[in-house]
């Protein structure tokens, strides 16, 4: 046979092609369950992470975030409680429906609420969670992680360094507006005492990204915030 | 062929022929994996099984495939069995695979793997090929682990995330050094072993 020929070639590239995508779909398949599961463990670790608990070495993220964890829900825009729960993997979608995921954590500094936000940074989409102190207003951990931000720059939102200024800060203005918390650069503070944190020097556009994504998808909070605030009085 | 002989595809690649300090092959993947011990060694394994696996089964079609699709059946092959690797780390050592990231997918780009398949498997019998393989995975994963070592012992104070300096030495002044941590050191630190490697080996020098 002339392993050369046109009709040799185009044969062989068909059978191979079809051998090959067989073999990985059957594995694909194989190990989806897995997959699933780590990624959902990694969400609940995410979750943990932005009310600053860290698991040991080894330790088993799904019983860490049971312990932590006392109750989530999901709240609509007036602050109601609304029927369902938290889908681990598809909290995006639950956002994009109007349903608002809200996790209640346990910390031995007491109850803290922490919810999802989701926007874009310069490449891809950028995403984090925020813990909140029970007043509903003072944030007490922050967590940003991206898809593909450039490293060095954008890609610094995950650090501690930019993470840990958010602690402390209000995202509601002593009259109760919210007013989210700005990423300003360095010598462009806001002078009227509004809350901000420090932009990264050359990642302009993924801190942009971080204050845009914290108003947009803080405000719908609002009500449920607001709502905490005043039962704390 | 006598015994020794069959070997030699395996034994030549860790040092007189290695492909990263001889062939200077695979070096992009050498920086960017070998701030932490651990994903190089993950790397180090992930190319030699790629590697191994792609010697063998391009060995075993040789004989049938078309000249003027070589290439692309090659890159069929290793991209297959790139996946298959990613799916598995994804599945078994999710943060391992995170940390990797990118450079999991980028094995299909690793000079050392194609070059390996045009100018070995394609001439040669499976079994010698799976040698092969093995043998150049290695050498490149010595490297990779020697590299790592330096690496995160002086730039993080720990080797496979567990401390090895005393608490006491950073209260007495110790302090990591960052820039171990930083790409360039990867490549500076290869310029050492390949210049050690070279003042052994004499009849290396050019």
């Amino acid at each position: 046979m002339n392993r050369q020929s046109n009709t040799y070639t185009l044969i062989y590239s068909i059978i191979l092609v079809a051998v090959v995508g067989v073999a990985l779909s059957v594995i694909y398949q194989a190990l989806r369950p897995k997959q699933v599961e780590n990624i959902n463990n990694d969400t609940r670790k995410q979750i943990l992470a932005a009310a600053l608990i860290t698991p040991r070495e080894g330790q088993d993220i799904a019983q860490l975030y049971n312990e932590h964890i006392e109750s989530a829900f999901l709240v609509d825009k007036d602050g109601n409680k609304i029927s369902g729960e938290p889908k681990i993997d598809g909290l995006q979608a639950q956002v994009q429906k109007g349903e608002f995921p809200v996790f209640e954590c346990k910390t031995d500094k007491g109850l803290k609420y922490i919810l999802p936000v989701y926007g874009a940074g310069l490449w891809g989409p950028i995403w984090g969670y925020i813990a909140f102190d029970a007043n509903g207003d003072t944030i007490y951990g922050a967590y940003f992680a991206h898809q593909g931000e450039t490293p060095g720059l954008g890609a610094e939102i995950e650090k501690n360094e930019f993470r840990d200024q958010f602690e402390g800060k209000n995202i509601f203005t002593a009259d109760g507006t919210f007013q989210s918390v700005q990423v300003v650069k360095r010598g462009q503070e806001p002078k009227d005492g509004s809350a901000y944190v420090h932009a990264i020097s050359g990642g302009t556009i993924t801190s942009q990204g971080v204050q845009k994504m914290l108003y947009t998808s803080l405000e719908p909070y609002t009500a449920f915030l607001t709502g905490l605030k005043n039962a704390e009085k | 062929m006598n015994w020794k002989k069959s070997f030699i595809p395996l034994i030549n690649p860790l040092s007189k022929d290695n492909p990263v300090i001889v062939q200077i092959l695979g070096i992009c993947s050498a920086l960017a994996v070998t701030a932490k011990m651990e994903p190089a060694v993950v790397m180090a394994i992930s190319v030699t099984a790629v590697l191994a696996f792609a010697n063998v089964i391009i060995s075993l079609i040789r004989k049938t495939i078309p000249t003027s699709i070589r290439i692309i059946v090659q890159l069929l092959v290793v991209a297959a069995l790139v996946v298959i690797v990613d799916q598995v780390l994804k599945a078994y050592t999710y943060d391992v695979s995170k940390a990797l990231s990118v450079f999991i997918g980028l094995i299909i780009t690793n000079c050392i793997i194609m070059g390996r398949l045009e100018a070995f498997a394609l001439n040669n019998t499976p079994w010698a090929s799976f040698l092969d393989g093995v043998g150049n995975g290695l050498g490149y994963g010595i490297i990779l682990v020697i590299v790592s070592f330096f690496r995160e012992l002086l730039g993080s104070g720990t080797l496979f995330g567990c401390q090895i300096f005393p608490q006491a030495w950073y209260e007495a002044g110790y302090m990591n050094n960052g820039l171990m941590i930083l790409p360039p050191m990867a490549l500076i630190v290869v310029g050492c072993i390949i210049w050690v490697h070279r003042s052994i080996n004499k009849d290396l020098q050019e």
